[in-house]
């Protein structure tokens, strides 16, 4: 069953390839079509190899399809070569199935665009791009996936091109990725040089026998996951995503939330080996997620436009994962991805429902009131808005709760307690999303009011689909405090998961770590209630008691501001003095001046060619006579 | 008897110029079509040098040889696995070049087309020589049609950018030319016979002070026409007045004969002043890649902005092939041939533009993608092609390159590996500035998108970034052997130089291995013994 598994990302490229070629001139709804039913048949194909995974026996893993000789040159040798294994099966089953139903939601959403099919076949690359990020089975191959995303994130983000700010949104992505991809590179370099090979399966092997010190597995680990944080927006790479919100909403969905924006999460699983034997990488890995899911949070607190609030908070929850990662939980790393690929996509969509129903309104100060309005939209954003909250039985607590309880238990208590600051202020942010939009006064404008209407079908069944799933999706990896051997996500990520040390916590400490996490969501909530329900006059009171931290909160801590001076703004700057001053004055005046020289004594020169030949007879006998006294003296 | 097939792939454009004279000027369209035959012709013809390359052998192939002038001087041409690639770029790119000029070039369309082809068969007859002397005449007839397509059909500074340009290259190649008597002299010194061969000149062992000499004359007429930094300054006004097809010959092949230089000459002849170089040689190739991306963000012309990204592409592809090892000599040459297509393509584009509005400057487009979707999708893709997306040739080329300047020293591929992301910068943001955000010149608004003529010559160039992209083998396996016998010879004469050092013996003034001392040498007895 699991024979076919290559054909999941070629699918969709071929599906590109045809309406690169001749989409332009097939019909509008055959084109949807196509680019829906490419991204099922990836699916079900994915589901057809999931089954037979669970039916191959470990030592059979990972199933390798070697396509062909791709780049070789002496030691750099990559093949183009496909994977199957649990954490690719994983993760082509999110691709494909949060893929696909939010191929259909576009459908609806884009119907009136003039670039639907454009639309449609950036959707189809970028799911092509992503399938062979998380199937490669070697850095190079995944490396192309990689950068491919980053190109389609680029072409989706700045999707409305003629916008000025959409144009902005995709170029500054691309470039901020690349500053990780630079990184990542090198990493893949050593990698090559010391094992010899890019094969995650002979990189592990290689790693476990010791061919490489710990300092240098370090080194690489930490270039890795310098291209994580680009890609997977953590500080100091994440400037780029809350601006990425420009594209379509179903994009910031797909891509900005469910899968391209956690490829470095599955990378850091991906080389769990490595970053577990080096250690302090993974030190470096939690902190780094715990800083940025607390800051991002923080962040979030004061936004008022939907989009940017869920951008932040997408920051945040990736910076969970990463905290799961760095403390040597993979498995709940992962589970957490996977949980919040439903829920978050769940509440992009409903947040582009709310602004499909209000023509493109962003602003959650110009809501309010539209429970009564969207039927479908409200229970639905607010399932998602449940779920990363953390409230218990739907899926958001089951993975965060992993995450926070593998954290304390490894001993890291401040990434444990930053994890739960954090956790307050998401509970905190998305109620207070959901009260400015759907509750209290209604705050619309008049042309917004007039045509209020729930979203078409093909926007609202996806998202009851991902609500369904926003529910049940924790259920395949309960806690232990429910029961021994019911992580059945954690045991099916055993092969590829390198376990260094297990801590077990007794009972007595899992139950009350679980009702600290519960506590916090459950106050986040309460808070949010307090200031936007029952007492909306104290925000404002906060603001003008605190003007500066507000501010500070507003404007992101200035952080774009700071990048723009520090590094954009001076190298422009600099680059123009150089030009003007050096390249132009100096080199070019160099070249210049010698040609000047040259004119200058070729004219003196032209003096003693008078054309008349007693004078060049003057010169030769002179010439001669200088000649002759050198010679005899 | 064999027939000659590199004589004809190089000379068939020099026939065609010949018969060109005899056709009457008025008949413009019957040139057109004429030149566009015979470029299509010859790429044909040289793709015979492809499908029977073999790939087995380091020693040049479809050899010529036959007396010419005497002491020395003969005609002696052949390809290896380095060359072969840089002909077949150049009979391909030539029918493109002449179909991007059909309506652009509206004056004295005879001599442009004359030019043209005797400018092809300069190039691709730098790239068979294997004679010095043969080498060094074809080096510098390409210089004279060079001369007059920027100088005739150039914009309004052509005379200053042409006398640069020509000043420039001439000075090294003057150099070039004393080194090369005086290296002609010592061979006739030590062996008593003259000669020009170039496999002569390998067996030659010379005085490391010597070599010091004769590599930095040599060195310099490469450098300039590579171009490195600091000797960049006359390609970005040569390009920006220079009509379209004279950019992308310029970018895509003249500048490879800079580096070809260095591979084929500079390296086996001088091996150890090479070693000597290689640190200053290192920064100055890590200066031109920071420098020319920083320069190509600033400029306010998209031609002169994609000739500074060419001193910075250049800058890679030469400081991967001084890491001196298989993978970065091989991604070198990978490389050039992608900044050949990419950079070509990249001026196929701004000429374009230039058609449609008779302006280069950035300020003026914005937003043109709405109005030229097609041509949005062929520049994205050329843009593309060159920041070195996966999937693309680019990308092949430079991680091979970087791959290969990592082996060697580390530190210069850390420095070196910020080219991935300045060129993401300076091109996307031009693209940006150009291609997106709303129509604000009224102009732009008259664009008409790209007619089939475009299309036809665009899609080539498309088809074969993604073939070799995504394909390499088909290109890489026939340079390995060359490549690897290229980095065997520099190493085994550094061996011998090293051990001479070793054993504090004065260095040799000048000596000529013969065929038998060749198997005395310890290095290459190992070899023999391994196989």
């Amino acid at each position: 069953m699991t024979d076919y598994f290559w054909l999941i990302p070629l699918i969709p490229a071929l599906s590109t390839l045809i309406l690169v070629l001749f989409g332009q001139k097939l019909p509008k709804k055959y084109v949807s079509f196509q680019a829906c039913f490419a991204v099922f048949a990836s699916f079900a194909i994915s589901v057809i190899s999931f089954i037979g995974l669970l039916q191959t026996s470990h030592e059979h893993l990972p199933i390798i399809k070697n396509l062909f000789s791709w780049i070789y040159a002496g030691n750099f040798q990559a093949d183009l070569a496909l994977q199957l294994d649990p954490l690719s099966s994983i993760m082509t089953l999110v691709v494909t199935g949060v893929g696909f139903l939010i191929h259909v939601y576009s459908v609806g959403y884009m119907a009136d665009d003039e670039g639907y099919t454009r639309y449609f076949t950036y959707l189809n690359l970028f799911t092509f791009a992503m399938l062979i990020l998380v199937m490669g089975s070697n850095l190079v191959v995944m490396f192309v996936g990689w950068e491919g995303v980053g190109l389609c994130s680029y072409l989706l983000i700045g999707f409305w091109f003629d916008k000025h700010s959409a144009a902005n949104a995709g170029k500054k992505a691309f470039i901020v990725n690349r500053i990780g991809d630079a990184a990542f590179l090198l990493g893949i370099f050593f990698i090559f040089i010391n094992i010899g090979s890019g094969e995650f399966s002979i990189i592990n092997q290689a790693i476990g026998s010791g061919a490489i010190t710990q300092s240098l597995a370090t080194l690489i680990a930490i270039l890795l996951f310098v291209g994580a944080t680009g890609k997977s927006a953590q500080i100091p790479l994440y400037i780029w995503l809350p601006d990425a919100m420009e594209g379509p909403t179903p994009v910031s969905a797909l891509i900005h939330a469910a899968t391209m924006v956690t490829a470095g999460v599955y990378m850091v699983a991906r080389m769990n080996v490595l970053f577990t034997f080096s250690g302090s990488a993974n030190s470096v890995v939690a902190i780094i997620g715990a800083v940025t899911a607390v800051f991002a949070a923080t962040m979030a607190l004061t936004q008022n436009d939907i989009k940017r609030v869920l951008a932040y908070s997408t920051i945040s929850q990736i910076g969970y994962m990463f905290i799961g990662c760095g403390v040597g939980a993979y498995a709940a790393g992962m589970f957490h991805l996977y949980t919040h690929a439903f829920f978050k996509s769940l509440l992009f969509l409903a947040a582009g429902s709310v602004m499909h129903a209000l023509s493109g309104e962003l602003n959650m100060q110009k809501m309010g009131g539209l429970r009564k309005y969207l039927p479908l939209t409200y229970p639905t954003f607010l399932i998602g808005a449940i779920a990363i909250a953390g409230i218990p039985f739907l899926s958001g607590f089951f993975s965060k709760d992993a995450i926070l309880t593998s954290a304390y238990a490894n001993g890291q208590y401040l990434v444990w307690a930053l994890g739960i600051f954090g956790a307050v202020l998401t509970a905190f942010y998305m109620f207070r999303l959901i009260f400015l939009t759907f509750f209290g006064n209604e705050r619309l404008e008049p042309a917004a009011k007039s045509h209020l209407h729930e979203s078409p079908p093909a926007m609202t069944i996806p998202l009851v689909l991902l609500a369904f799933f926003s529910i049940v999706a924790g259920y395949v990896g309960l806690p232990v405090v429910v029961g021994k051997n019911l992580d059945f996500f954690g045991r099916f990520l055993e092969p590829v998961i390198h376990k260094a040390h297990e801590v077990h916590l007794s009972l007595g400490t899992e139950w009350m770590l679980i009702l600290i996490s519960v506590a916090v969501a459950v106050t986040g909530i309460f808070i949010a209630w307090v200031f936007y329900i029952k007492n909306p006059k104290i925000p404002p009171n906060l603001v003008a008691r605190f003007p500066g931290l507000y501010k500070i909160l507003y404007n992101k801590y200035y952080v774009d501001e700071i990048y723009n001076t520090l590094f954009v703004n001076s190298t422009i700057k600099g680059s123009e003095i150089v030009y003007d001053h050096f390249d132009l004055k100096v080199i070019d005046g160099a070249v210049n001046g010698s040609a000047k020289a040259t004119n200058f004594f070729g004219k003196i020169l032209s003096y003693f060619q008078t054309g008349f030949i007693k004078d060049y007879a003057l010169i030769f006998l002179l010439g001669a006579i200088l000649l002759l006294g050198y010679l005899l003296f | 008897m064999e027939i000659p097939i590199l004589s004809i792939v190089t000379f068939l454009p020099l026939a065609g110029a010949l018969l060109f004279i005899f056709i009457n000027r008025d008949k413009e369209n019957l040139l057109r079509y004429l030149a566009l035959f015979i470029s299509i012709i010859t790429f044909i013809v040289s793709l015979y040098l492809y499908f029977n390359f073999n790939a087995q052998t380091p020693d040049p192939q479809f050899v010529e040889k036959g007396p010419w002038i005497g002491y020395g001087i003969n005609y002696h041409v052949g390809i290896d696995g380095i060359s072969l690639y840089l002909v077949l770029l150049t009979t391909f790119l030539m029918p493109i070049v002449i179909l991007s000029s059909w309506t652009y070039i509206q004056n004295r369309v005879k001599e442009y087309l004359i030019f043209m082809f005797l400018l092809q068969t300069g190039i691709i007859g730098v790239f068979v020589a294997l004679n010095l002397f043969l080498f060094y005449v074809f080096w510098e007839a390409m210089l004279i049609p060079m001369y007059f397509l920027i100088g005739i059909w150039g914009g309004k500074r052509k005379i200053y950018a042409t006398v640069k340009f020509v000043l420039f290259t001439m000075l090294g190649s003057l150099l070039m030319l004393v080194a090369i008597f005086y290296m002609y002299n010592l061979f006739y010194k030590a062996t008593g016979t003259y000669s020009l061969n170039i496999f002569d000149y390998y067996r030659m062992i010379l005085n490391p002070n010597v070599q010091v000499w004769l590599f930095l004359a040599f060195g310099l007429a490469f450098a300039i026409k590579v171009p490195m930094f600091p000797f960049h300054t006359w390609l970005p006004d040569a390009h920006v007045e220079a009509p379209t097809a004279g950019s992308v010959v310029l970018a895509a092949v003249l500048l490879k004969m800079g580096t070809y230089g260095f591979l084929r000459f500079a390296f086996p002849m001088f091996p150890d002043a090479l070693q000597k170089f290689l640190p200053v040689l290192g920064v100055l190739c890590i200066i031109g890649i920071i420098y020319g991306g920083l320069m190509a963000l600033i400029q306010k012309d998209v031609k002169s902005l994609v000739a500074y990204s060419s001193v910075s592409h250049m800058g890679l592809i030469m400081l991967a092939i001084f890491a001196l090892n298989l993978e970065g000599i091989e991604g070198g040459i990978y490389q050039m041939l992608n900044h050949g297509l990419s950079t070509g393509a990249l001026f196929l584009c701004v000429g374009i533009l230039y058609e449609r509005s008779h302006t280069r400057l950035i300020k003026d487009f914005g937003g043109v993608s709405k109005q030229m979707p097609i041509f949005s999708a062929f520049f994205l893709v050329c843009m593309l092609s060159s920041v070195g997306l996966p999937g693309l040739n680019g990308f092949v080329g430079e991680i091979l390159c970087l791959f290969g300047v990592f082996k060697a020293n580390k530190v210069l591929a850390i420095l070196g590996v910020t080219t991935v992301i300045l060129a993401a910068a300076y091109l996307l943001w031009m693209f940006q500035r150009v291609m997106q955000g709303p129509i604000t010149n009224d102009k732009v608004r008259s664009f008409k998108d790209l007619n089939l003529r475009e299309i036809a010559y665009l899609t080539p160039i498309v088809i074969l970034m993604f073939w070799m992209g995504i394909y390499p083998q088909t290109f890489l396996r026939k340079m390995d052997v060359s490549v690897s016998n290229l980095v065997n010879q520099v190493n085994r004469k550094e061996a011998i130089f090293t051990e001479a050092k070793k054993e504090n013996k004065p260095p040799v003034n000048m000596h000529v291995l013969t065929e038998n001392e060749k198997d005395k040498d310890p290095i290459a007895k190992e070899d023999k013994e391994s196989q």
